[in-house]
Order: C-alpha cells, then sequence, then structure tokens
C-alpha cells in the first residue's frame, strides 16, 4: 500500500464527509430549530439534482442546474413549510415522521410523473473534470476537490450566519425558547419558514454537486438521509459544529473502513473470503461508530442544548 | 393510495372477466412487475415490450392484468395470491429481481400454475429447485457474466480486477466469472448494495495495477461507477454484463461509457427479421430504444402466443408441452430451452458506441455459444 493511495483515500473519506455535512446542517437545523424530524430531507436532495440536471441539460450549463437546485429546493421547502410542516410543530414525533414520509411519496412518484422512471444525465462542468497532481505522487479528481471547498465554504458561512447575524441570533434563541422570541415580537413563523428554505436549499446544492457525479434517479435521497441522521446522532442534535464533526467522522470511517478492513481479513483468510466479510463489517463500521459515541456521551459530542 | 388502485384494477379485472365470460374462455396472465421505487425502468421496459407483442398479435383471448410491486417481496407475494385465488390467472410472469422470484415462484408453480419469467434467473430455480411449470425465457443469472469471463480470456486479459455489491447476485456474478475466466485477480472487492460513491474502490484499482476491469453493477449503482470511472482516467478496460450498460441506462451514463465491452443475449443489432421489426415498432410505440429487458418481455409474450396456438391453457400437459417447444421467432434468433426450461443461448460481447446523439451497443463478437447454465445438471427433469 503506497501513501499516494493512502492519501487518496483520506481526501475521498473527507469529500463524502463534506457532502453528507451539505444534508445533515439543515437536518440538524430543522430538528434543532423547531424540533421537527424531516424525512422528507431526502427528497429535497433529489429535487436539487432533478433541477441541476434539468437545467443543465436545456442550457448546455451546469453553474446556472447549481443555480437552479438551490432555488427549486429552496422553493421545494419554503412550500412544503407553509402547506404541511406548520402544521406539525405541535404535534409529536409520530405524526411528524407520519406526514413527512407522505411527503417522499408524494415527491417520488411527483418526480416519476414529470421526469420518467429512467434516471437523467448529469456530468461534471468542463471546467472541473480532469485531476490534479498532488504532493506525494498522488493525482486526485478536480471536480472532487471542489467538493470539499464548497463544503468548507458553507461550513464558515454557516457558523458567520449563526454567531454573527441578527437572523442567526435568532435562530439560536427560537432553538433554546421558542414562546419567549415569540413574546418580544419576532415573527417566528417567517422565521422557521427561512430555516427551513435555507436547510432545502443546502440540501438541494448537495443533491446537485451528487448529481453530477452519481446518477440522477427517483429515490436517491434516501440513502443519504439515513448516513445524515446518523451523523446528527453522533454529532450532538441542533448543532452545525456538531454535523461537520460527526460528518467528517462518518465519512472518513466509512471510506477507510471499506479500504482497510478487506486487507487486514486478507493477513488470516482466503482473498475471496475476507473481500466479502470485509465489506459486510465495513457496513456496518459508522452504525459501531455511532453506538460507541452513544455510550459514552447519550447527548452526542456536541449537543446544542447539552 | 395503492388502496384505491388496488381496488380500481380488481374493478378493472371484474369487468374484463364478465366480457370474457360471454366470448370463449380467455388465458389470463398476471404480470407482477416493478414499476414504482428504485429499478421501475427495468419493469417499464419488460411490460412495454411484452404489451407491445400482445397489441401487435391482436389476440384478444389473451388478457393481461399488470400490478406494481414497487421491488418488495412481501408486496409481490400478496399480488400473487390475488391473482392466483382470486383472479385464477393460468400464468404469472413480470418479476425483474431474484429476491422476489424466490419468494413467489416456488410456491406458484407447485399449485400447478406456470411461472414464465421474462428477467430473474436464480441459480436454485436453474438447479435443485427446477419445475416443470417454470419457464426462464431470459437467461440464468450466471450467464453474463460467465460469458464477460470467456471474453476476458480471448480479449488477453492477463490480470483482472473484478467488483460487485455484496448481496447473493453480486456474489454469484463474480462467481460466474471466475468460473470461466482463466487469468489472475489483480483484486476482488464487494460493495455495499446501493453504493453511489465508488472513489476509494477506483483508488484501488489503479493501485492494483490491472490490465482490465470486470464490474456487476445493476443500474443507477453502475451509472455512478461508470462515471466516475472515466473521471477518474484509470484506463483500464472495463467489462460488465449488459445489466450496468443496457439501452435504459446509457442516456444517463453519457460518454463516459464509450467504449465499454459489455455482454448480452440480445442486442438491437442482431440480424434477423424479428428483430429488425421489434426494434422499429418498439421505438414507433413508445418514442425509444428498446433495451435487453424489452426484448426479454416481447419473447416472453410471444412464448406463450406461441403455446396458445398449439394447446388450450386448461390442459396443462399440452400447454406444457407446447411451451417446452418454443416455436416462436425470437428477437435473438435461435432459441430452445434446455432440460431444465432455462435457454440454451449465443451470448454476445457488444461494445458502446454512438449513433448519431444516441450511445448504444454493437455486436462485436460471441462470447458463448449455444450456452447452457451450470446447474442444468443438478436439475432432476
Amino acid at each position: 500500500m503506497s501513501t499516494a493511495l493512502l492519501i487518496e483515500q483520506i481526501l475521498n473519506g473527507l469529500q463524502f464527509g463534506v457532502m453528507l455535512f451539505l444534508m445533515a446542517a439543515g437536518l440538524t437545523l430543522i430538528f434543532g430549530v423547531m424540533g421537527l424530524i424531516n424525512l422528507a430531507h431526502g427528497s429535497l436532495f433529489m429535487v436539487g439534482a432533478f433541477a441541476c440536471a434539468a437545467v443543465a441539460a436545456a442550457t448546455g450549463s451546469f453553474w446556472l442546474g447549481l443555480v437552479a437546485s438551490l432555488a427549486a429546493a429552496a422553493a421545494a421547502g419554503a412550500v412544503i413549510e407553509i402547506l404541511v410542516i406548520r402544521r406539525l410543530y405541535d404535534r409529536d414525533h409520530l405524526d411528524q415522521v407520519l406526514a413527512t414520509f407522505a411527503l417522499i411519496l408524494i415527491f417520488s412518484e411527483g418526480t416519476r410523473w414529470v421526469f420518467g422512471s429512467f434516471p437523467l444525465y448529469l456530468d461534471i462542468p468542463p471546467l472541473l473534470s480532469g485531476a490534479v497532481r498532488l504532493p506525494g505522487g498522488a493525482s486526485y479528481p478536480l471536480y472532487r476537490l471542489a467538493v470539499i471547498g464548497v463544503g468548507v465554504a458553507v461550513a464558515v458561512g454557516l457558523y458567520l450566519l449563526i454567531s454573527r447575524t441578527r437572523l442567526g441570533m435568532r435562530i439560536r434563541a427560537g432553538e433554546s425558547d421558542r414562546e419567549m422570541i415569540a413574546a418580544l415580537g419576532v415573527d417566528i413563523r417567517t422565521l422557521y419558514t427561512l430555516v427551513f428554505a435555507l436547510g432545502a436549499a443546502l440540501a438541494g446544492l448537495a443533491g446537485a454537486l451528487v448529481g453530477a457525479l452519481q446518477s440522477v434517479q427517483v429515490g436517491m435521497g434516501e440513502p443519504v438521509l439515513i448516513l445524515a441522521f446518523v451523523v446528527i446522532v453522533i454529532g450532538g442534535i441542533g448543532s452545525i459544529k456538531g454535523a461537520l464533526i460527526g460528518s467528517l467522522l462518518v465519512g472518513v470511517t466509512e471510506t477507510l473502513g471499506r479500504f482497510l478492513l478487506p486487507r487486514f481479513f486478507a493477513v488470516f483468510i482466503e482473498p475471496s473470503d475476507a473481500a466479502a466479510i470485509g465489506a459486510a463489517i465495513a457496513s456496518m463500521l459508522i452504525y459501531i461508530v455511532m453506538a460507541l459515541v452513544l455510550a459514552v456521551r447519550p447527548q452526542g459530542l456536541f449537543s446544542a442544548n447539552g | 393510495m395503492r388502496n384505491i388502485l388496488k381496488t380500481g384494477l380488481a374493478a378493472f379485472a371484474a369487468g374484463t372477466l364478465s366480457i370474457g365470460l360471454a366470448q370463449a374462455e380467455p388465458v389470463k396472465v398476471g404480470m407482477i412487475t416493478t414499476l414504482s421505487g428504485g429499478g421501475a425502468g427495468l419493469g417499464v421496459d419488460v411490460r412495454d415490450g411484452f404489451m407491445l407483442a400482445v397489441k401487435q398479435v391482436g389476440n384478444d383471448e389473451l388478457e393481461v392484468i399488470v400490478e406494481d410491486d414497487a421491488r418488495k417481496p412481501e408486496l409481490a407475494v400478496q399480488i400473487a395470491d390475488k391473482m392466483l385465488q382470486s383472479d385464477k390467472v393460468d400464468i404469472l410472469t413480470g418479476i425483474i429481481w431474484s429476491n422476489l422470484a424466490m419468494a413467489v415462484v416456488p410456491n406458484t408453480v407447485n399449485q400447478g400454475t406456470f411461472y414464465i419469467s421474462p428477467n430473474a434467473g436464480p441459480s436454485q430455480l436453474a438447479g435443485k429447485m427446477c419445475n416443470e411449470n417454470y419457464f426462464n425465457v431470459a437467461w440464468q443469472n450466471d450467464n453474463l457474466h460467465e460469458a464477460a469471463g470467456a471474453y476476458a480470456n480471448s480479449a488477453g486479459h492477463k490480470n483482472v480486477f473484478i467488483m460487485a455489491p455484496n448481496y447473493p447476485a453480486g456474489t454469484d456474478a463474480l462467481t460466474g466469472f471466475k468460473r470461466m475466466y482463466e487469468g489472475e485477480l489483480a483484486g476482488e472487492v464487494y460493495t455495499q448494495l446501493g453504493q453511489t460513491d465508488y472513489a476509494g474502490e477506483i483508488a484501488q484499482i489503479r493501485d492494483s495495477g490491472a490490465d482490465a476491469v470486470f464490474v456487476f453493477l445493476p443500474g443507477g449503482m453502475g451509472i455512478a461507477f461508470t462515471k466516475q470511472y472515466a473521471q477518474a482516467g484509470v484506463g483500464a478496460p472495463l467489462i460488465g454484463p449488459a445489466f450496468s450498460f443496457g439501452q435504459d441506462i446509457l442516456g444517463a451514463v453519457g460518454d463516459a461509457a464509450l467504449g465499454v465491452k459489455n455482454t448480452s443475449q440480445w442486442s438491437k443489432d442482431i440480424d434477423n427479421e424479428t428483430n429488425k421489426a421489434f426494434v422499429e415498432s418498439f421505438q414507433a410505440e413508445y418514442g425509444r430504444l428498446p433495451s435487453l429487458y424489452a426484448s426479454q418481455g416481447f419473447d416472453t409474450a410471444n412464448l406463450i402466443l406461441s403455446a396458445m396456438e398449439k394447446a388450450d391453457v386448461k390442459d396443462k400437459d399440452a400447454f406444457r408441452a407446447a411451451l417446452k417447444e418454443a416455436d416462436f421467432k425470437s428477437t435473438r434468433g435461435d432459441f430452445k430451452f434446455g432440460n431444465n426450461n432455462h435457454p440454451i443461448q449465443d451470448i454476445y460481447v457488444r461494445e458502446v458506441v454512438k449513433e448519431g446523439d444516441v450511445l448504444t451497443n454493437k455486436i462485436i463478437g460471441v462470447a458463448l455459444e449455444d450456452h447452457q447454465d451450470a446447474y442444468a445438471a443438478e436439475c432432476g427433469m
């Protein structure tokens, strides 16, 4: 095993983690501020990817597609907040899960109606195609490096938004005492719609960025949603910092686990069996990490309320 | 919503039944296939191919009831029970996925109803659990992978990296490949089912120095891998079964798929009249090129129609014999069933090419001639 391969794998882990962060940041904000479990977050991820693919196909520009993905996901988020989610804040979590699960089905079948059952085509922009040489002899796709850059920029932006702006102050206030901030005259309904649309836009951005690497198809959001929930449980519900650390932890653990475990087992047993057993354990690895974190810190690494 | 749909379909079925009774007794075919959720494209193609054949023959003695299994085994079993008990279908067909087929087929054929598979061909049903009422028109699951192994030999690859998802069809795929392949393995990797990011695996392929890569990654997994593999610029040629490079997904992969070699029992350029007419009429009817799944649906319907001309479906023995004769014009040209009711057929190597603006496949050779599956000997028929 060469250092170049190890560096490449660590970068892969970081890139995967950064994608998860874009999903988890919105999810944890919505969960933390509004106390809402939003299973439809994965559908907003899908909306972003489809909007980007459709606009990129129509105009030939990936960048316009990216703008469209932000706009479409934010708009979809705002609409479902006003029509459906708003009625769920006072209900218990089971009602929220039921209603947002229904939204998943509606979004999936609606998307199939509009775009058909076959996957759409979305490629990375020419500007970002190709690979760059890294110190140590490794080469790495430029697009994936750019994705890491976008993730870092979003993390910094969110940090500044939450800690330095009036909107951020209100979000933090809404998180700790909803009645009091409403009594102080802040329009809590609009604030919630805004936060929801912001979370949705981040999910849409993630969908568009991932869509160019993977495939744009109905149901693409649900596997990511499950990992995003793992991330916010590890990081601590409601904490952006926790979401960032949790995402990177999950991304790197998952990628390195998939890479190293089969090699580890190959020392003791047949390569063919080692590949199967290593792969099986690697797929459990992040859940084992989650269990360990919860055993030591039940409220997560950086709980907003603890 | 699903209940409304079911009631609607039941009412529809009841309506057609009363009309049917006025005439001669029709042959009832129940099609359980995947029309929603991930992988719906495969079910849609099988259904469209099947219905095209039915429409072309215009035989009003064939009645088809279609229901969606949403790729869920428990739902497929429910629908099958309903079709067998209340709709009293004579033939079941349509299932795409092997795990769903294993849940439905044994019970169906043991009750004496015919099951004709347009896609899934799990090894158990070809071997120890083979049944006289079970016919497979597509392939046994291992076939296309075996052909890929044979192609790797003839192309002179000596150090192949192989990869598949970690589930039964994935392990079968790599076993099938290794059954025919004679060279060294540069690596053997199992990925997670449904995985969409392959950066980690691609780094390992690059590091292994493989001279070719064999992957079995159906549907969205294949789209993601092929795009990422091309972006990474590894360079070793890619080989796979047609499932990752069929007409249904090539559009989503784009130019990244150009030049990929894949193995298939069908291709749109197989040179015979039936196939030419099929490709043309499918395109005219649905506005897209057919995939191998559509050809399998089309052949399944034509097999049933050919048997209907020779025998009454109520006379099970005569109808079974008529099915076994396979006296229909297949899009694949020659077609016959082996002892275990699975096809004995040629498997081709295709290359992904661009015709105008459309990505499609072109035959470049035959990987295996008159190939029969490895499990036929275990079948007692």
